[in-house]
C-alpha cells in the first residue's frame, strides 16, 4: 500500500470511528427514550410520569385476566417477575393476547396505581412452532418458558419419531 | 492474490467473468426462491400462536438480511473506491443502492403487513423500526447524492462517504432488539445457536435467504455490467464490443 493510500485509509477509518463514537454517545445518553416501554419494576420505582401518556411492558401474569361478561372490560396484570402492574382496559385485545404472553399496553398511571390502556398491543417471542408440537408439549406439562427453550429440539425428535406420546417428555 | 484483485479492478476483465458467472446466480436464484416460496408458503407447518400470517417470514427474514447486507456491500465497495481508487467498486456501489433501498421497503412493508395482526399495529417507534426506517433514508441519500453531482467523481465521493459513515447504523439495527425494549421480538437465527423453530420451518427460510443473496449477486453482476459500458463507453475495448456488435445485427436482420 502506498503511503497515500495508507493516509486516506487512516482518515476515512478515523472519520467513521468518530461518528460512530457520536452516535454511540447519543444512543446512550437518550437509552431512557429509545426503550419502547416501562418494565413494572421501573413504574413501581416512580420512574414513569403520571397521567401522561406512557408504554408499560412485560408479560400477562398467568392467571390475572379477569374479563367483564357484559362489556368489553378487562384487566390484567403485567410483570416483569420482579414487581406487578395492574391494567385496566376497555376494547377489542389482540389475537395473540393471552396470558403468558409478553404485550405493550399504551395508557395513563392513575394515582390508584393502576395504568388504565387506550391501545393494548402483543408482542411475541422469537420461537415459532407447529401447533401438533405446541399441543404435545403442554400435554406433557410443560411451561410456555420451558417448551420454548425445548421448541427446536423436540420439534427435531417429532420428525425421528413420528406421533409423539406425552409419556416420552 | 494482489494479481487477481487487479484484475477485478479492471473494468474489461470484470465484464468478461461476469458474463461467465451470472447465469449460473440466476438459474440458482430462480431455483432456491420458487422452491423456498413453494416450501414455506404451501407446505411449511403454520405457527401454533400465528397460524398462516407467519408465513410472512420467508419474505420478511430474507428482504431483512439483504437490505443490511447490500448497504455494508456498498460501504465496502465505497472504501475500496476511495483508498485503492478501483472504479468498478464505485460502479457495482452504484448500482447496488436502489436494491439495497427496494430491500428495505419490502422488509418495513412486509413487517407492517405481519404486524396488524400479531402486534395489533401495523407501525410503533421502536428502536428496530426506527432504525431500520432510517436504512431507508440512506439508502435514498445515497441515491440522491450520487445524482446531485454534475461531476461523476464528486458523486462517487460524496456517495462512498455516506455509505461508510452510515454503516453504524447496521449494527444499530442488529442489536437493537437486545440493548433496548422494543416491540420487535430478538432475532430467531444467531450464529451460535440453534434456529428457534423446528427444521422443517427454518429450511424453506435458509432456501429463500439463499435465494435472495443469489439474486442480489446476480442483478448486480448485471447491473454492473451496463454501467461499466456506459462508463467506458469512449474506452477502445468497449468500442471495438459494439462494432462487433453493430456488423451482427444487420446481418441477422437480413436473414
Amino acid at each position: 500500500m502506498t503511503p497515500k493510500r495508507k493516509q486516506k485509509l487512516f482518515i476515512i477509518l478515523g472519520l467513521v470511528s468518530l461518528a460512530a463514537i457520536a452516535v454511540g454517545l447519543t444512543l446512550y445518553a437518550l437509552r431512557a427514550n429509545i426503550n419502547l416501554f416501562f418494565s413494572p419494576v421501573q413504574i413501581a420505582q416512580g420512574d414513569a410520569p403520571m397521567e401522561r401518556q406512557i408504554r408499560a411492558g412485560g408479560m400477562v401474569k398467568e392467571g390475572s385476566v379477569s374479563r367483564d361478561p357484559e362489556s368489553l372490560d378487562v384487566e390484567f396484570v403485567v410483570t416483569d417477575y420482579v414487581d406487578d402492574l395492574e391494567v385496566y382496559y376497555s376494547g377489542i385485545l389482540p389475537d395473540l393476547f393471552r396470558e403468558g404472553q409478553g404485550v405493550v399496553v399504551v395508557g395513563e398511571l392513575q394515582a390508584d396505581g393502576r395504568l388504565y390502556a387506550d391501545k393494548v398491543l402483543a408482542r411475541h417471542d422469537e420461537n415459532y412452532m407447529p401447533p401438533e408440537v405446541a399441543q404435545a408439549l403442554e400435554e406433557a406439562g410443560y411451561s410456555p418458558a420451558d417448551y420454548q427453550a425445548k421448541a427446536a429440539e423436540v420439534g427435531k425428535r417429532l420428525d425421528e419419531e413420528g406421533v409423539p406420546q406425552a409419556s416420552e417428555y | 492474490m494482489w494479481a487477481f484483485i487487479h484484475k477485478l479492478g479492471s473494468p474489461k476483465w470484470f465484464y468478461g467473468i461476469s458474463a461467465k458467472l451470472q447465469p449460473w446466480f440466476w438459474a440458482a436464484a430462480a431455483l432456491l426462491i420458487v422452491t423456498g416460496s413453494l416450501w414455506g408458503l404451501a407446505f411449511a407447518p403454520a405457527d401454533y400462536q400465528q397460524g398462516n400470517s407467519f408465513r410472512i417470514i420467508y419474505v420478511h427474514v430474507p428482504a431483512a438480511f439483504l437490505a443490511q447486507s447490500i448497504f455494508i456491500a456498498m460501504a465496502v465497495s465505497g472504501l475500496v473506491f476511495m483508498v485503492w481508487k478501483i472504479k468498478v467498486a464505485d460502479m457495482a456501489a452504484a448500482v447496488m443502492a436502489p436494491l439495497g433501498a427496494a430491500m428495505t421497503f419490502v422488509a418495513l412493508f412486509s413487517g407492517a403487513v405481519w404486524g396488524v395482526p400479531t402486534w395489533g399495529t401495523w407501525w410503533m417507534w421502536d428502536a428496530r423500526l426506527t432504525s431500520m426506517l432510517i436504512l431507508l433514508f440512506l439508502y435514498l441519500g445515497v441515491i440522491a447524492l450520487r445524482g446531485a453531482f454534475t461531476s461523476r467523481d464528486s458523486a462517487s465521493r460524496a456517495a462512498s462517504v455516506l455509505a461508510m459513515v452510515g454503516v453504524i447504523n447496521i449494527p444499530i439495527i442488529k442489536y437493537s432488539v437486545d440493548w433496548w425494549y422494543t416491540l420487535h421480538q430478538p432475532a430467531s437465527f444467531t450464529l451460535t445457536s440453534r434456529p428457534a423453530m423446528p427444521t422443517e420451518m427454518w429450511l424453506p427460510l435458509v432456501i429463500m435467504v439463499l435465494g435472495f443473496y443469489c439474486f442480489f449477486i446476480a442483478l448486480t453482476l448485471m447491473r454492473t455490467r451496463s454501467e461499466i459500458l456506459r462508463r467506458e463507453a469512449n474506452k477502445h475495448w468497449v468500442q471495438e464490443l459494439v462494432a462487433g456488435q453493430v456488423v451482427k445485427v444487420p446481418a441477422e436482420e437480413a436473414r
